[in-house]
């Protein structure tokens, strides 16, 4: 499914501010696989996910997804093969758009646009549809503005668009981290509902460790542009938040991280 | 007494200056680019539209080719943007330069190429202010319907979410380097149209004409605005708002040049309303509101704090 080898990036390469945020990443994702990444800021988790959708080309290694070699891709033609919801709730979604106009847009992805009407008619009944298994109270209002949405709402919606037309692979970077603490679950719940339902490959950031454990049958921990855990099946059902600290104490080279709380 | 002699006419060249700037509209608001060509496009479209009249080309020949010599040199602001990376502001005020020297070449090398009314059969003129007026607000009816319903096609969805947010549209396969292009283009288009009209209105191109068009069209935006998105912010009234902007403009231009004050002086004033209307959300932002703070709301296990993406 997805196939990463070897994979280099290195910021501000030749200054003082070289950094390098992607050491050598070797991948492998079976169809259907749901991963969870964890690490420390700064690990290269976002870095990886930004690799994979072709914000900028990594300096070394190769991106397959499919059997495709997306490696020299732009950007938006990789869109095709990939769902994204992003950390930023503002991010995912156009705010001067109406919600129709939004899912629209999503729908076609990968698609060519043409100079055809932009939102059909049996569209919205469709959309209202969708709208209405979010059980946000969305589906009446297909022509409100985006903008005018709260935070999990957009995010929300954002997910749908991601996924409204079915992605090879779905990129969830730390989509829920901006939401309020009642919001956050709801938004993950319904991630993991449509991720089983269209049994969708997913690559999904957290920081929450609970979390990590509980979705997804797959889990890696990046650190300094590594993955230096990498556990998946019955060993990764067992698995237990000391544990995972543990074992994040060992990578990370015996330091606890100042940043680490626990509740 | 006078005024009211002068409205006809301002009327007419408001509206004239209200096409225009829909154009900028398209640019400065859809795409969410501030573009400085259209002080040179205006120009190109006087140009184009003098030239061909002079050559005995029928009227709407020369609108059509003023139209598609605008689209071109959006093409070209676009293309410097999109494909060499220049900062689009810089893209257009080289594109600006660049248009003057066509401009020129346009003209045969003269400064000025006149129009005769009575040569050559014009769609508006001042010396017919009534139709002029009719005939603009034909033109200007007939472009905002076309881009009513354009913005309704998937590709013109795609340009509304190219300056509305780019992340989103690229990662929703929006080729978005396409959409600035194809949007400066019709930008561009636009105003050289709105140029032809004013070349026929005053019955000559001149090398100088459009000089300071963008601050005209941002002015003509912020006054139109900030009527129009009081009593429905949707597209179509921001475009008739728009219109009247430029016609509010142009009234109160004549007016103050009823009062005796010399037109050099005018284009100080318009960049005054624009500056003004450019920092009242600053100011607002700024001096009247506070900030409020930031509370740790984070009660989960967590490694690092994951502030930023
Ligand atoms: N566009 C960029 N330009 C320069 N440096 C960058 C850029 N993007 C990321 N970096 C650097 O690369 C490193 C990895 O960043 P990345 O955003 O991938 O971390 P992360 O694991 O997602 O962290 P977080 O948990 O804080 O989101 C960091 O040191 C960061 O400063
Ligand atoms: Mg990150």
């Amino acid at each position: 499914m997805l196939k990463i080898t070897n994979l280099q990036k290195t910021f501000n390469p030749g200054t003082v501010n070289a950094k390098t945020a992607l050491d050598g990443i070797d991948l492998h994702l079976k169809n259907g696989d749901f991963v969870t990444v964890i690490g420390s800021n700064g690990a290269g988790k976002s870095t990886l996910l930004n690799a994979i959708a072709g914000v900028w080309k990594p300096d070394f290694g190769t991106i397959e997804i499919d059997g495709i070699d997306v490696t020299q891709m732009p950007e938006y033609r990789r869109a095709k093969f990939l769902g994204r919801v992003f950390q930023d709730p503002m991010k995912g979604t156009a705010p001067d758009m109406e919600i129709a106009e939004n899912l629209a847009i999503a729908a076609r992805r990968g698609t060519k646009r043409r100079f055809v009407w932009g939102v059909r008619k049996e569209e919205r009944v469709r959309y209202k549809k969708l709208l209405a298994t979010l059980e946000l109270g969305l589906e009446d209002r297909l022509s409100s503005k985006v903008g005018l949405l709260s935070g999990g709402q957009r995010q929300a919606i954002t997910l749908l668009m991601a996924t409204l037309n079915r992605p090879k692979l779905l990129l969830l970077d730390e989509h829920t981290a901006a939401l309020d603490p009642k919001t956050a679950p709801k938004v993950l719940e319904l991630t993991d509902q449509i991720v089983h339902k269209n049994k969708l490959t997913t690559l999904m950031i957290t920081h929450n460790m609970k979390d990590a454990i509980a979705h997804g049958n797959r889990l890696i921990m990046m650190h300094e542009g590594r993955i230096v855990v990498d556990i998946s099946g019955d060993e990764k059902k067992k698995l237990t938040v000391e544990q995972l600290l543990n074992l994040f104490t060992q990578a990370s080279g015996g330091a606890v991280d100042d940043e680490m709380v626990l509740s | 007494m006078a005024f009211i002699y002068a409205l006809p006419g301002a009327v007419a060249e408001g509206l004239i200056w209200g096409l225009m700037a829909i154009g900028v509209y398209l640019s400065y608001k859809v795409l969410d680019i501030a573009d400085l060509t259209v002080d040179g496009s205006v120009c190109t479209g006087a140009c184009v539209c003098a030239v061909l009249l002079a050559r005995g080309a029928p009227v709407w020949l020369c609108v059509i080719a003023a139209f598609f010599a605008g689209a071109l040199a959006g093409v070209i602001t676009g293309l410097l943007h999109t494909a060499l990376g220049i900062p689009s502001i810089l893209a257009g005020i080289l594109t600006q330069l660049m248009l003057y020297s066509v401009n020129l070449y346009i003209l045969g090398g003269r400064s000025l190429v006149a129009i005769n009314p009575r040569a050559s059969k014009l769609l508006v003129h001042m010396s017919n202010n009534l139709r002029s007026i009719v005939a603009m607000g034909i033109f200007v009816t007939a472009t905002i319907i076309a881009l009513w319903l354009f913005f309704y096609t998937e590709i013109g969805l795609t340009l509304k979410s190219t300056g509305d947010n780019p992340d989103m549209s690229r990662a929703q396969s929006v080729n978005v380097k396409f959409s600035q292009v194809l949007g400066l283009a019709i930008s561009n288009g636009i105003v050289a149209l709105a140029g032809s009209m004013l070349a026929q209105y005053k019955g000559s191109a001149n090398i100088n004409d459009g000089r300071g068009a963008i601050v005209i069209g941002l002015a003509a935006i912020f006054i139109g605005l900030s009527v129009s998105l009081k009593i429905k912010p949707n597209f179509v009234v921001s475009l008739i708002g728009v219109v009247g902007g430029g016609i509010v403009y142009y009234i109160v231009y004549s007016f103050v040049i009823l009062l005796g004050l010399k037109t050099d002086y005018l284009k100080m004033l318009s960049a005054i309303i624009v500056a003004v209307f450019l920092a009242v959300p600053y100011l607002k932002r700024e001096y009247f509101t506070r900030q409020r703070e930031l509370h740790p709301n984070d009660t989960n296990a967590r490694i690092g704090g994951g502030e930023n993406a």
